[in-house]
């Protein structure tokens, strides 16, 4: 492409960064040194340069990781090496909350204020660290660090929880949880380039994994019992035995077992998983989204975390049997340790041959690539997510065409949720009609719930489809806070309230429609009655309007009405009156619902009118 | 264009110069269609190309024989359409055959198996589209470099099919309608040679005159002519040939010695100084009503939304005016009336009415009545079989270098274009505030510039065998050291046309604006600076 | 032959005559597709059949239902994100955006049902109170027809100074006693035109004539997130800086007048640009040879702006910096005009 690049020579920092990806440049028509005697004559280009552009986000992020903020020299490099107009690279940087397109310093620290960080004491956290660092997103510490309040970082069982990142030669970032400031600001300080990776928190199943090593676990069998690093100690405990398995028997034995097993998808949606695997729409990637960042949801992340062998193996045996041979796991960007776990996992199996050109010498060929999101809620919406691996701004498409037709680089496409994708493991171990008889009839398997707020043993649950609300917050060790529930998230910041009155629902898709609640990613977020739900409303309110991409008016504006009208409604100077603000209120929520292009837009509201259905929050003339 | 698998574009920086036809094969670009660009510059539109091949000036016939050569030494010609629609190809093949891709590498620097990529794809490409500009025709050997194109297309038959094709990209809104009018030395309005008796016939009956039944001189014949003292009054239609011509000096010096010299424009150009007559026209496009006909056929109208200025008058009146004053009382035509006499005369115009053109917003020529819808392309005749009129014929054509050679003395090549918001001699472009403009430079390879210890910005005095003039330099990485660009957008500044050659293609009459052999001396430095030396001329 | 003659101009090359015009062949047609499948749908209860491939919007706008439109363009991709096409089509759990979905056999739809006004009614009223809408007739005759009350949203927040270096992801805090707005200082850094994105509703069509849809020259593109999204250059450079080769057709397709030619912003800001006074003529391009056509605006005897018609296949609306803007020179030979 004929693009207008910068006069700007980048610096040897900002070429190595983006090299690191994409290796040095074949010609000095992209970057390399110019060879005018062997190129002068010929130059290569076109359709073949404009297929990097997916390497985009991996490049936005070396550069920030190493800089600590994508630099205009980097930029530019990187759209000389793309092939790539700067103002297009720009749209991409702009787009993700963990980018900064100015200069930043190289430590950053971001603190979860969001809803079930709220009720264990995000507020004073980042209360005292104002104290000591000064107001966010200013610089601190001689101008080494800057730190930000962050929407959920999905470390709900441990609140309140920080990441930290150090950008550098050798980057590297770690979380604390629960956090404390003096840990943190300790961290964030430390000098020698080692001190932050030793010092963050990292995994640890008893907090997370409350259930492990009981008997009667499937999908968390493994939790805790296993090194999540060694391929080995997977192996040991019967690892890569159902891909086995799955090969013994057959692809169209397994894709008919998926079928029968009544398995949907656990991302939220709950769509057939066996619809999707259908090999008449012949999919050619199969993608796992694991961009979980649902507020109040992180089972996802224990899984890769605990167990991070099972999702590739998942992911193997998902592409068998629908004959991708490509599959990316496109993951949450705040995960920095899933995705070291991942990484190695993936590596390892390489080497042993669970992936590669002929896996286990049956001939057949399925590789993973890790890509890993960068601060957008919106990409967990899979059309988004597509655009997103592909180098363009994460916004969702318009649906139809579903994935299934036209999905990553416009071809027909898998998409499945981490924990949908290990559920496949246990079908293949046990037949897809023991799996249905798992649950309830409409809800079939185990289901994992993300259990967290004011509960005494916060964490990931897994129990059969069909227990009840109370009996899974009784399996969490009862109300903690001031032991007296007010209120129950359900599904995260796109879910629904349910009161006290309603815990005998049982947790199945069925159940909580019964109740005009949803079960969404399966988030359970416990309020005591000391929570003000109005400021839990506000900080959802805020958050979609974050999170909104901007894309279309009823979400990109509505977001932000809605956001402005709750502000009023709290501050008791409505516009007119309270009643007409309602009113007000459940048209936005109706346009929102019934005119955004995407889910984000379509649930913006959802948590807010299920609250405000159930309490009068804002009485009329308050 | 957009249903196409394969685009050549060889001597075209389209992307600049026809921005809305490229367009057009971006559209085919992007439905997958490959794009190869032939040029001496990797110009704004070789980056989109998927190979740029950057030839040496003035080695296209080299390079085209080769690929030639190279089809045929594949047994990738197509054998069918040569045997049903062409002759020759037993010469043809014999006369490319020494053209291998060692030798082709040889003569215009481009890798053997680049061209070798090039010459496979075109031939196996369903179809293909070959497009090409001035950067074929500004030569000295301007027709045979468009037949050595056309042999190519003949050979793989990406000719008279859709989505295949041979496009010459004009570079003006109507050079082609002007030749539809006949405005050629040796054709009447329709392409009717004059040459014909009978067709010649037709029009004496109908302009009640006796039609001269010789051809007439092509502009570059003018001049000789005028050379040769046989030529002594010009009358000159919006055309600015003092600064558009080859070897401004020469061109001056001739057009000074005219006795008489009428020119007729819609604005003062440096050749109406030079007038005896000067007349004001209207603007064609925006003060006048009539048609024009764009590069590919497409006859449409043009229409009058505003007045001319005082004292300018439209064309038609003018030219009423003058055969009144010659005796011959045309009376008040309007341009649908002068049209209508066009279709009346010129067979593949007879359809065109104006309501037709109104209602279809134009239409390709030929269209032979009221009921013809136009054509789309041409030659689809040749895929019938046996094939309708007479065999497209293979060339024989030889590479011979620019006629003004580089030495010791002049050792760079100097080539010149366009770029994209201004237009040839600048008379119109020049009026309004383009934000892209810079003044005008002479564009180095960084290389040159290093070797001349040049910095950019720095005036030097650029010379050729004719003349010198002096303009800034600025380096530019699309070119290759010994390449040298300048435009000719801003004579008054930049007499670019002073430094070329008039070294014409006998055949076309076009004279080799691309190829000028120059040097490159540093100025002096000014009085008053201080410390550094006289720097000697560079080698 | 002698010597003489050979160098006689009016004799010398004879090169062989050209076959033109070409003995007549058969008239060239496009290769012709299998005839697509006739679908049937129902609107608002009429059953209605349309060819397999038809949207919504042409299928509804063939029977004459009027559906408003914002970002859709004929000449460019569907980008389907004002939402102001929406329409409610059975099955389907939110409505659908006309522009962009096909029609599909058996569709039922809807098209003026209470809950389609609603959505249509609060997008105009999310444009209007959030961008200026004063320079676009199109906005404000919807506003008529739905009964949009935007100031229900509150009075309008200043226009902000830094919407270019908003953080993806981060607002600033807001007590909600005004209205958000995307108000900002209107750019104006070349010569040929102004962007005002204060009046911008981030409808994408400039993004897609300056890219893939037309020119492909990707100048600018959205950039940032959420409400701050805004279309933008690279860091914002001025356009002198950018890519931009200044075809205008950023402004051919801009509905709101958020970007605007130099000629008409500063007669508007005169008071001087009546488009009662105007009148417009299709004409051909002065320049190359590719034959675009432009529709002149003039008034008062001058031409005071270049647009193109969407439906001539050859420009499809779009142009190229000469013939958008180079027409200055036939209005600077009043006599005594200087030259240059």
């Amino acid at each position: 492409m004929d693009i207008h690049l910068a006069k700007i020579e980048p610096a040897l920092e900002e070429r190595e960064a983006v090299n690191s990806v994409l290796g040095a440049p074949e010609s000095g028509w992209s970057g390399g040194e110019r060879r005018i005697d062997l190129e002068g004559h010929c130059a290569f280009g076109g359709h073949r340069s404009q297929a990097q552009r997916h390497l985009l986000l991996p490049v936005l992020h070396a550069i920030q990781s190493r800089l600590g903020w994508i630099t205009p020299g980097a930029l530019n490099y990187t759209c000389q090496r793309l092939d790539l107009p700067p103002a297009e690279a720009y749209a991409v940087a702009s787009f993700y909350g963990l980018f900064s397109l100015t200069p930043r310093p190289r430590r950053v620290l971001h603190i979860c204020d969001d809803i079930a960080c709220m009720t264990r004491g995000a507020e004073e956290l980042c209360g005292r660290v104002e104290q000591r660092l000064g107001p966010p997103s200013t610089d601190t510490l001689d101008g080494k660090a800057t730190w930000y309040r962050s929407p959920c970082l999905g470390l709900c069982e441990r609140a309140p929880a920080a990441l930290i990142s150090f950008a550098g030669e050798r980057p590297c970032e770690g979380v604390f949880a629960p956090a404390d400031p003096n840990r943190i600001i300790a961290a964030l300080q430390a000098e020698g380039r080692d001190a932050a990776r030793e010092s963050p928190d990292r995994f640890d199943v008893k907090a997370s994994v409350p259930q492990a090593g009981q008997p009667g676990l499937t999908l968390l069998k493994r939790a805790g019992r296993i090194d999540a690093e060694s391929i080995d100690d997977y192996r040991a405990q019967g690892g890569f035995e159902t891909l086995r398995r799955a090969f013994s028997l057959g692809r169209s034995w397994v894709v008919r077992e998926v079928s029968a097993s009544g398995l949907v998808g656990r991302g939220g949606a709950a769509f057939p998983t066996g619809k999707k695997w259908d090999p008449a729409n012949r999919p050619v990637y199969l993608v796992c989204n694991a961009d979980e960042s649902e507020p109040g949801t992180f089972k996802d992340r224990v899984v890769m975390e605990a167990d991070p062998f099972s999702v590739i193996e998942a992911m193997t045996i998902a592409g068998y049997a629908t004959g991708c041979e490509r599959g990316y796991l496109y993951l949450r960007g705040e995960y920095p340790l899933a995705g070291e776990r991942l990484a190695h996992a993936v590596t390892m199996a390489r080497q042993r041959g669970f992936l590669g050109d002929d896996i286990l010498g049956q001939g057949v060929r399925f590789d993973v690539e890790i890509r890993r999101g960068a601060g957008a809620y919106i990409c967990g919406e899979e059309t988004a997510l597509f655009n997103s691996i592909e180098g363009y701004r994460g916004e969702p498409r318009n649906k139809p065409p579903f994935p299934t037709q036209f999905g990553l680089f416009g071809k027909p496409t898998v998409v499945n949720n981490v924990e949908t994708l290990i559920n496949v493991l246990l079908i293949v171990e046990k037949g897809g009609e023991r799996f249905a008889t798992m649950g309830t009839s409409g809800s079939t398997g185990p289901k994992l719930f993300s259990v967290s707020g004011h509960v005494a043993r916060p964490g990931v649950y897994e129990v059969p489809f069909g227990a009840t609300l109370r009996q899974l917050i009784e399996l969490a060790g009862g109300v903690s806070g001031s032991g007296r529930l007010q209120a129950v998230l359900l599904g995260g910041a796109a879910g629904t309230f349910v009161s006290p009155g309603e815990l005998d629902t049982p947790l199945t898709f069925e159940g909580t429609r019964a109740i005009g609640a949803v079960l969404g990613s399966g988030a359970v977020v416990l309020f005591d009655d000391t929570v003000d739900l109005r400021k839990v409303l506000l900080r959802i309110a805020a958050f979609f309007r974050d999170e909104s991409c901007g894309q279309c008016v009823p979400c990109r504006v509505g977001t932000v009405r809605q956001e402005e009208l709750l502000q009023r409604l709290a501050r008791g100077r409505p516009i007119g009156s309270t009643e007409e603000e309602l009113n007000l209120l459940k048209e936005i929520a109706q346009a929102m619902r019934d005119a955004s292009i995407c889910g984000l837009g379509q649930t913006a509201s959802s948590a807010v009118e299920s609250a405000l259905r159930r309490w009068r929050l804002f009485p009329p003339g308050a | 264009m957009e249903d196409t698998d394969l685009v050549i574009l060889w001597g075209s920086n389209a992307r600049e110069t026809h921005p809305i036809f490229f367009h057009h094969v971006l559209k085919g670009v992007r439905k997958g269609a490959r794009l190869y660009v032939v040029d001496p510059r990797r110009t704004s539109s070789a980056r989109w190309a998927d190979v740029w091949l950057g030839l040496d000036v003035g080695s296209d016939i080299a390079l085209a024989n080769a690929i030639g050569s190279e089809i045929i030494a594949a047994g990738l010609q197509n054998r069918a359409f040569i045997e049903n629609a062409t002759s020759d190809f037993g010469a043809y093949r014999e006369a490319v055959q020494p053209y291998t891709l060692e030798n082709a590498e040889k003569l215009t620097g481009v890798p053997a198996s680049v061209i070798r990529e090039l010459a496979h794809a075109y031939a196996r490409a369903d179809r293909a589209q070959l497009c090409w500009t001035l950067g074929i025709t500004e030569h000295h050997n301007a027709v045979d470099n468009v037949l050595a194109l056309i042999n190519l297309a003949l050979l793989t038959g990406h000719v008279g099919r859709y989505g295949s094709g041979v496009n010459p990209l004009r570079g003006q809104n109507n050079v082609q309608g002007g030749g539809d009018m006949g405005a050629l030395p040796d054709r009447l309005p329709g392409f009717q040679h004059v040459e014909n008796a009978e067709l010649r016939a037709k029009f004496d009956k109908a302009w009640n005159v006796k039609v001269p039944p010789k051809k007439g001189l092509h502009l570059s014949g003018m001049f000789e002519a005028m050379e040769l003292g046989k030529f002594h009054a010009l009358y000159v239609i919006g055309e600015n040939p003092l600064q558009s011509e080859a070897d401004q000096r020469r061109c001056e010096r001739l057009l000074r010695g005219l006795e008489f010299l009428v020119v007729q424009d819609i604005l003062l150009t440096p050749t109406g100084e030079l007038a005896h007559v000067v007349l004001p026209a209207a603007a064609g496009w925006c003060e006048s009503e009539g048609t024009v006909t764009s590069s590919e056929r497409r006859v449409q109208r043009v229409r009058k939304a505003v007045d001319p200025p005082v004292g300018a008058r439209d064309d038609i009146e003018i030219l009423s005016d003058l055969a009144g004053r010659l005796g011959h009382h045309w009376g008040r035509l309007t341009a649908e009336d002068i049209w209508n006499e066009v279709r009346r005369l010129s067979p593949v115009h007879a359809g065109m009415s104006y309501a037709r053109l109104e209602a279809l917003g134009g239409i390709q020529w030929p269209c032979y009545d009221e009921s013809h819808p136009g054509e789309l392309f041409l030659h689809s005749r040749l895929w019938q079989r046996p094939v309708v009129g007479p065999r497209a014929q293979f060339s024989v054509v030889e590479f011979e270098p620019p006629v003004d050679a580089l030495d010791e003395t002049y050792p760079i090549r100097l080539t010149t274009g366009r770029r994209l918001d201004s237009f040839n001699t600048g008379v119109q472009t020049s009026r309004y505030r383009s934000p892209l403009r810079e003044p005008e430079r002479l564009d180095l390879s960084p290389e040159d510039g290093a070797r001349y210890g040049l910095t950019e910005g720095e005036r030097v005095r650029v010379s050729s065998r004719r003349a010198s003039v002096e303009v800034q330099v600025r380096f530019d990485p699309s070119l290759r050291p010994g390449l040298a660009f300048l435009t000719i957008h801003f004579q008054d500044v930049v007499a670019t046309n002073l430094l070329t050659i008039d070294a014409t293609d006998p055949k076309s009459g076009t004279a080799e604006f691309k190829a000028t052999a120059i040097r490159i001396d540093k100025l002096a430095e000014r009085p008053g600076a201080q410390g550094r030396a006289r720097l000697q001329p560079a080698p | 032959m002698d010597q003489r003659d050979q160098k006689d101009p009016w004799l010398s090359h004879q090169p062989r005559p050209p076959v033109i015009p070409t003995p007549r062949g058969p008239v060239p047609v496009p290769p012709t597709f299998p005839p697509r499948r006739q679908l049937s749908l129902t609107v608002n209860g009429r059953k209605v059949s349309v060819a397999e491939g038809t949207t919504l919007l042409e299928a509804l706008r063939g029977i004459g239902i009027d559906t408003p439109t914002l970002c859709y363009l004929e000449t460019l991709t569907p980008v389907n994100v004002c939402r102001i096409c929406v329409v409610e089509v059975e099955g389907s759990r939110t409505l659908v955006p006309a522009c962009s979905r096909k029609v599909e056999e058996g569709m039922v739809v809807k098209t003026d049902t209470e809950r389609v006004r609603l959505s249509r009614r609060l997008v105009v009223e999310f444009l209007a109170s959030s961008v200026d809408v004063s320079t676009s007739p199109q906005i404000q005759a919807y506003m008529n027809r739905y009964g949009a009350r935007p100031q229900r949203f509150g009075p309008a927040s200043p226009p902000a100074g830094h919407r270019d270096a908003a953080r993806a992801g981060y607002h600033e805090a807001t007590d909600g006693s005004r209205a958000a707005t995307v108000g900002q200082p209107v750019k104006k850094d070349n010569e040929l035109y102004y962007r005002d994105y204060g009046k911008c509703i981030l409808c994408y069509k400039c993004v897609e004539a300056c890219g893939t849809d037309a020119q492909n020259t990707f100048a600018i593109a959205v950039a940032g997130h959420g409400f701050e999204a805004r279309i933008s250059t690279e860091h914002a450079i001025p356009l002198p800086e950018s890519a931009c080769v200044y075809c205008g057709n950023c402004i051919g397709v801009c509905p709101t007048g958020a970007l605007m030619f130099a000629s008409e912003y500063e007669m508007r800001q005169s008071g001087t640009w009546d488009e009662s006074r105007q009148t417009q003529t299709d004409t051909i391009c002065p320049y190359c040879g590719v034959g675009c056509t432009t529709t002149l605006h003039v008034q008062d005897g001058k031409i005071v702006k270049v647009t193109s018609p969407l439906d001539k296949d050859v420009t499809r609306g779009h142009l190229c910096v000469k013939g958008r803007f180079g027409w200055q020179f036939v209005q600077i030979r009043d006599p005594g005009s200087e030259r240059r």
